[in-house]
């Protein structure tokens, strides 16, 4: 068996160990965790001819840099634009190589993107929690939180020498400052007036901002009167209003339950693209109604279907390179544009 | 403005919530249970999960396979039906009440006018129902504290309140399994395992499963505590 063997020599805050994540036990306060941005990572597996989810290094602006102390494995780093520094060139995410024992790898905040997603051609080894790597920020049990000095271990690592060179970055893979909602569940709190404003002002992105949620900035939309409502079940996507009027938006580490209102809910097709904006980026919300909802998400699913199994399917950096300049819209190079 | 129950609220393209009241209500909860069981026993096609809470039933699907009609359609017909008694499995929670493991306890008694041992008591004759798990992995709020126990949060979270302890506020009683700061009050510390480590039942409790809590002595606490 081959494996490979990398130090950390730098983590960032937040960059941790993800898999598809651990759906189905928010009934026991659970959420799914995973991926920030789940196309990404998923990218970053298929492209490397990986199942989709396989479990990946997730990093965030803060940024990581490892070495290999020994063997060697090709990895694909794909989310955002970040630079990847690799064997003394500097190049840009959408991008597969093979990394060497004494060789090292940054993946460090570029043009734009919060999260990049750094998968391995191998098994990379972490603890399991019910049965899932991905990390659950709040307790770390998963695969965990990166940090200097560890030591993160590689099986049946192999060079993909085939995989190697750049694959495409969807248009639909950046960032994006509209985010589609349903009002409610709990838009009874607030005023119609309030409910305009959270529809037609501007907010902005903070960097209150974690595996949790983010906090936006804003008008301030306080809910009326007393909120005596009951704790109520979050989704990934719940738009939550404090007391205080401050809004935020639960992400893929979201508390399950919660007694503040929430006005709103993004829709999920449209989580990974936000996901991807940056502190102080603006954003606005646009209403839907659930029907539209739907049928919003099942095309951004054939979208998203044809764009991975065109990923999985290619063979050799050249074919994937001409795969991708031969595509009608739709499907730019990140490194390029 | 009153709203009439159950209450069906579409949410995004993946969720169906099903409101059944607005207090916390034992009548409310068994509806939420009821359509919580059935649902578990008749999944529908695309299905994903359902989440209970106090008075309401999330309902998650997948937008590829059905949509949020169907799936109210399909709620509103399991509860035209009558609705299955669930199984429920009583649980025990064992606590200690030593004072340096239940720093609220003595403020506690002060405050209902109890002796400590009165409050030990009246919490121990509690009994208590699993209503819903939140907030993080494995804290089951369980409703059932004894009335004269009833205490309003604390004005102010304390930080670093260690797993295990055993928290009360209000009608609510919960113990924890994070090191959390919590606005709760601590009267004492439990070693029994909410996250079990029992990959076959990684959590103690289902929602709707009575609980009653056991006294234990500091050596059996010791003997079982959290490491």
């Amino acid at each position: 068996m081959n494996d490979a063997v990398l130090e950390v020599l730098f983590a960032g805050p937040h960059v941790s160990v993800q898999d598809a994540g651990r759906t189905g036990l928010m009934r026991y306060g659970v959420p799914a965790s995973g991926p920030m941005d789940r196309l990404a990572c998923e990218a970053a597996n298929l492209a490397l001819g990986n199942r989709p989810e396989c479990s990946a290094i997730e990093v965030s602006l803060g940024g990581l840099s490892l070495t290999c102390r020994a063997g060697e494995v090709s990895f694909a780093v794909a989310g955002g634009d970040f630079i990847v520094e690799h064997a003394g060139a500097r190049r840009g995410s959408w991008i597969i190589a093979t990394l060497r024992a004494g060789e090292k790898l940054a993946v460090r905040t570029g043009p734009w993107g919060s999260w990049a997603y750094l998968a391995f051609a191998g098994e990379l080894q972490s603890p399991l929690w019910l049965g899932h790597a991905a990390t659950h920020a709040l307790s770390g049990l998963g695969g965990g939180k990166l940090a200097s000095g560890q030591t993160w271990m590689i099986t049946h690592a192999e060079r993909r020498e085939n995989r190697e060179g750049d694959f495409p970055c969807p248009v639909f893979a950046r960032p994006t400052h509209k985010a589609r909602v349903t009002i409610g569940p709990q838009d009874r709190f607030f005023a119609p007036e309030t409910v305009q404003v959270f529809l037609h002002e501007a907010w902005k992105m903070t960097d209150a901002w974690d595996r949790m949620g983010v906090r936006l900035s804003g008008p301030l939309i306080a809910p009326e009167g007393a909120l005596d409502m009951l704790s109520d079940p979050i989704l990934r996507g719940s738009v939550q209003v404090a007391g205080d009027g401050v809004a935020s938006i639960l992400l893929a580490d979201h508390q399950t339950t919660g007694g503040y209102p929430k006005i709103a809910t993004v829709l999920d097709c449209d989580l990974d693209a936000m996901m991807q904006l940056r502190p102080g980026d603006p954003l606005h919300f646009e209403a839907v109604t659930p029907d539209e909802a739907i049928q919003i998400a099942r095309v951004s699913a054939d979208r998203r279907r044809r764009y991975c199994d065109s990923l999985a399917k290619a063979r050799g950096s050249l074919e994937m390179r001409l795969w991708s300049e031969n595509l009608i819209g739709g499907v730019v190079d990140a490194t390029r544009s | 403005m009153r709203r009439q129950f159950p209450y069906f609220a579409p949410i995004a393209e993946h969720s169906l919530l099903v409101e059944f009241g607005e207090q916390i209500d034992p009548s409310v909860h068994e509806r939420v249970l009821a359509l919580d069981a059935a649902l578990s026993a008749a999944p529908f096609l695309g299905f994903r999960e359902a989440v209970p809470a106090y008075a309401c039933l999330m309902i998650c699907f997948d937008p590829q396979a059905t949509d949020h009609l169907a799936v109210k359609a399909y709620a509103k017909a399991l509860l035209s039906q009558p609705l299955a008694p669930r199984s429920r499995t009583p649980r025990e929670v064992e606590v200690c009440y030593d004072a340096d493991l239940s720093s609220d306890l003595a403020h506690v008694a002060k405050t209902t006018g109890l002796s400590t041992e009165a409050v030990i008591a009246a919490h121990l004759a509690g009994r208590y129902e699993v209503y819903m798990y939140g907030f993080a992995p494995g804290y089951a709020y369980l409703a059932g504290v004894p009335r004269p126990l009833w205490m309003p949060r604390k004005p102010a979270a304390v930080r670093g309140v260690p797993a295990g302890s055993v928290l009360i506020a209000g009608p609510q009683c919960l113990v924890s399994t994070l090191t959390m700061p919590t606005g709760w009050w601590i009267i004492g510390r439990s070693p029994t395992r909410i996250l079990t480590r029992d990959p076959d039942r990684p959590f103690l409790f289902d929602v709707g499963d009575p609980v009653c809590f056991r006294r234990v002595s500091r050596a059996d606490f010791d003997a079982n505590r959290h490491e």
